[in-house]
């Protein structure tokens, strides 16, 4: 009779469904809320790395007209922090402050000029103490304890052994070691930190709008440090600029916005400039890395021992996480047995690192690659054959005790190895056209990486399920999709969006989604670790299908027919082919009926297996349900003398289970790789005294479109068992292998490793040189 | 006084002489889709344009616009229907976050008022100092090529 068919977009180029307000102009981030009568808040800073507070004297500020409140460490006795076993951090500092740009005193006055001028006329008095830039430093006997709980300024120590790493070493037929030096980086995401806050003094309670990725942890902070219940806060997270990981704490912007419009009784935007949000940080910390790996001639890898020190800041936010990550992800990417983990997460007089994306992973991958590369040259394979000497085969659990169910890897190498022309071009790049230009010489390196779909357990585990979605259809037929997932440009919404309509078989624009305010929507973990899709979206397929349940109940009603006799073609219901059957709004009005209004709830719970082991403290770190992987091959131009590399090209081939959107996978997949480009080549946070120099976008250098290369992504879709429709996360596990890859292509090109990220043109220079000096010498007869 | 037209529309206010573009465009006119990105001049986030040149508000006086006319990013939309550069954003993925992107669209925009074929070159150079922490620049490139494509089939810029 009709054609109606149920109408599919998994796997479809979609658009994200918030793009018009964002390509208009219309898409209100938390800077740009104008509330009548707000007040302006301003942050008055430590000038000092490390200190014991004498006073905060504020008199003076207090005296100036405009100025509505001012919050020091007085107003709040309360520590935050992310992690519940260490919440020792102020949102504004009490006792002492441990890095220069710490929070120490906020004003909020009827204009910025007013709140500015106010902050000059605070005084702190002080009494200095030892400041320490660098985790060495820090570690030294003698050093001063940062944190009176932390005397040695150590945050956390981990040390495992799986196997017997002297015996593998024993039996190797090579094993080699390297030290590798990972700068600092911060997220720079372009939204600057924001947060509006207003409390209703007649009722107590209180509204913050926040530039979050956890709408939820900001709600428990807030209820922490204004030690008011939970239920008389609200938490609303507006659009967002990016995230990357530094907005999955809560940070003391919005909690002093809170602090102050609490005292000042009303409204308060504190919007914090360039400087400030590099100061407040939680990017990737520095680390030192030594590395020993085993090999057989075959390839096989027989042991590994990985020693990673990571200066972490002046408190511990991520950091026992963190430095948990870089040892259990040694894991789930080649088939691994016997390895030795130390590692040390270390306090220092510096701002605060945490999650960066793919956190904790990045460095000890860059390390683990580069290695690899170096020794199958040794050994006489190419780098790919080493990598396939080294597969897992899935399903498994690792000597960890992570589940691995999909594994796309050797797909993602078999892709880039035949999109590059490995084979062919790579021994023939040096001889090629660019070489005749004598300066330039050219390269090709490959890596890999892998990355988790969300922490399978929580890290304020409460037993609720992992993540859960409402959906709320009336008589006007439209289905509102309420989540928490916090859409912060990664397009989670449109995914949610997407799944729900799959599942009912209707067009998106069926579907609205309302996100984002706590007063309505139900809670969400939040936008880290790749969650959202792997969670989230079969939150949204089970809540789609307790939906599809309701209304076929109604058709088979309405048809005088039975449930399961009830064939749902999306816009139309019908009991068998010959039924003329009922629209979807027919059957919306029959399931409205007896109940009205109708609501359904889809959950999403992790399985145990998927948490992780016991068999190290802090083994559940890295536990997930489902592994992303990624292969890359970078192909450079670099200049013998000047130093200049480029990147002229990459191929990159990201497993993300079954790709949901593929215009969304590519943009994270390519945004991934970019990034991991920014921190090999050129970003670095650098000090002095505990003062922090790039804190701006032109000395803190993120590559711009000049810069920037091409870079053809392979999508490889191992169809996750436990994936919503197979999928698996797309956003952080191709950022890791850019970096070796690119040291790789380097080594390939000029025959020099750089084992020190970024590999900026002065250090290349600086090798080059070195290295024709010798070669000089030694053409002189030796020193 | 300052008297200039603002996407279109003639508008005259009392603005003191150290006031940015910028802080005009969001906290006087509340046109916030123009953004704030950094400290001054180093992301591109505020580009707007100036009789059809793309310009950094947050590096000009408000003042200095007597007499001239500033586009911005709320001006592209035609009877609420998107412009070229902004469904090449849209439909391309030439936005993620969308923070930069009134800024990229604005210098894109400009481009094509001036120059409506531009070569791959030529789109990298317009747009070279605008930042973009998302996208990795690949997927903006095609949203301008798309653009200049939906251009041909007589939209605006």
């Amino acid at each position: 009779m009709n054609q109606i068919t149920p109408a599919h977009n998994i796997g479809d180029y979609v658009p994200m469904i918030d793009g018009p307000e964002k390509v208009s102009g219309r898409a209100k981030y938390t800077a740009d809320l104008i509330m009548p009568g707000m007040l302006a808040g301003r942050i008055f800073r430590s000038p000092f790395a490390h200190a014991e507070i004498i006073e905060v004297d504020v008199s003076d500020a207090a005296r100036l007209p405009g100025v509505k409140a001012i919050v020091t460490g007085a107003d709040c006795d309360k520590g935050f922090g992310v992690l519940p076993i260490a919440r020792t951090e102020y949102p504004l500092a009490r006792d002492k402050v441990r890095y220069r740009g710490e929070p120490v005193a906020a004003v909020a006055a009827i204009d910025d000029a007013t709140a500015k001028e106010a902050l000059r006329r605070i005084k702190l008095r002080v009494r200095e103490l030892p400041a320490y830039q660098s985790a060495h430093d820090a570690l030294s006997p003698n050093a001063v304890a940062i944190h009176a709980h932390r005397p040695h300024n150590i945050e956390r120590d981990v040390l495992f052994e799986l196997g017997d790493v002297e015996a593998a070493f024993a039996s190797a037929a090579l094993v080699r070691e390297g030290a590798y030096n990972c700068a600092e980086v911060c997220q720079n995401q372009m939204e600057m930190h924001a947060a509006l806050a207003d409390y209703d003094a007649v009722r107590d309670r209180i509204t913050v709008h926040a530039s979050t990725q956890v709408p939820y942890y900001v709600h428990l902070m807030l209820a922490q440090i204004l030690d008011m219940d939970m239920s008389r806060i609200r938490v609303i997270k507006p659009h967002v600029g990016g995230g990357f990981g530094c907005r999955t704490e809560a940070l003391n912007v919005e909690l002093i916005a809170a602090l102050l419009a609490r005292k000042a009784g009303g409204c308060v935007r504190l919007v914090v400039n360039r400087e400030e949000t590099f100061i407040t940080h939680r990017g990737r910390p520095e680390t030192d890395i030594r590395l020993k790996l085993g090999m057989n001639k075959d390839g096989r890898i027989t042991g590994v021992e990985c020693e990673c020190i990571q200066r972490g800041g002046a408190h511990s936010g991520y950091g026992v996480v963190t430095i948990l990550y870089a040892g259990s992800m040694l894991y789930a990417i080649y088939d691994l047995h016997n390895v030795k983990y130390i590692g040390k997460r270390v306090l220092t007089n510096t701002p605060p690192c945490g999650a960066f994306r793919g956190h904790g992973t990045v460095d000890v991958r860059f390390a683990f690659e580069s290695l690899l590369d170096e020794m199958a040259h040794e050994i006489r394979l190419d780098p790919i054959a080493v990598r396939r000497a080294n597969y897992l085969q899935a399903p498994t659990f690792t000597d960890n005790d992570l589940m691995v169910n999909s594994y796309g890897l050797p797909e993602c190498v078999d892709w880039v190895e035949r999109a590059s022309g490995w084979t062919e071009r790579k021994g023939t790049l040096k001889s090629g056209n660019g070489a005749k230009t004598g300066r330039i010489r050219k390269g090709m390196g490959f890596a890999c990486s892998h990355y988790i779909s969300g922490a399978s357990k929580p890290v304020n585990w409460t037993g609720e399920p992992h993540a859960t979605v409402t959906l709320k259809v009336d008589f006007d037929g439209s289905i509102v999709l309420l989540t928490g997932a916090a859409e912060i440009g990664q397009g989670s919404s449109t995914v949610l969006v997407q799944s729900v309509a799959e599942v009912l078989g209707l067009d998106l624009s069926r579907i609205r989604i309302v996100i984002g305010d706590s007063d309505v929507v139900p809670k969400d973990n939040g936008s880290y670790s790749s969650r959202v899709t792997f969670m989230v979206g079969n939150a949204a397929i089970d809540a789609a299908n307790n939906l599809k349940a309701v209304l076929i109940a109604a058709a088979a009603r309405k048809l005088d027919a039975k449930p399961e006799e009830i064939e749902c073609l999306g816009e139309l219901y019908r009991a068998g082919a010959q039924d003329k059957g009922l629209s979807f709004d027919e059957v919306v009005t029959e399931a409205l009926k007896d109940n009205g209004t109708i609501t359904v709830t889809g959950n999403y719970s992790t399985i145990p297996q998927s948490h992780g082991g016991k068999k190290y403290r802090g083994a559940a770190i890295g536990g997930t349900m489902g592994y992303s992987y990624s292969a890359q091959v970078v192909e450079v131009s670099v200049d013998e003398e000047t130093g200049a590399v480029s990147v002229d090209k990459v191929w990159v081939a990201h497993d993300c289970g079954r790709a949901l959107n593929r215009l969304t996978v590519e943009g994270q997949v390519q945004g991934s790789v970019w990034m991991g480009m920014g921190q090999a080549m050129s970003e670095e946070a650098s000090y002095h005294e505990g003062l922090m120099l790039t804190a701006n976008m032109l000395d803190y250098r993120v590559p711009t479109i000049q810069d920037s290369p091409p870079i053809e992504v392979g999508i490889v879709e191992s169809i996750d068992p436990h994936g919503p429709f197979g999928a698996k996360e797309a956003g952080e596990g191709s950022l890791a292998a850019f970096l070796p890859a690119l040291t790789n292509a380097i080594a390939d090109a000029v025959g020099l490793r750089f084992n020190d990220l970024p590999v900026t043109p002065d250090r290349v220079f600086a090798a080059l040189e070195k290295r024709s000096r010798e070669a000089v010498r030694e053409r002189n007869g030796g020193t | 006084m300052l008297s200039l037209t603002l996407n279109g529309r003639a508008r005259t206010d009392a603005v003191p002489d150290n006031l940015l573009l910028l802080d005009y465009l969001r906290e006087i006119a509340g046109l916030t889709g123009t953004k704030t990105g950094c400290d001054g001049g180093e992301c591109g986030a505020c580009t707007v344009l100036v009789d059809d040149a793309p310009r950094l508000s947050c590096l000009t006086l408000a003042a200095t616009m007597d007499g001239r006319r500033v586009d911005t990013i709320e001006s592209l939309a035609v009877g609420g229907r998107l412009s070229a550069v902004q469904r090449g954003f849209h439909e391309r993925l030439g936005s993620q976050c969308g923070y930069c992107t009134p800024g990229f669209i604005m210098a894109s925009a400009g481009l094509l008022r001036r120059n409506p074929h531009p070569s791959e070159d030529e789109i990298r150079e317009a747009l070279g100092s605008n930042i973009c922490r998302c996208t990795g620049y690949v997927k903006i490139i095609e949203a301008v090529q798309y653009a200049v494509r939906l251009c041909g089939e007589g939209l605006t810029p």
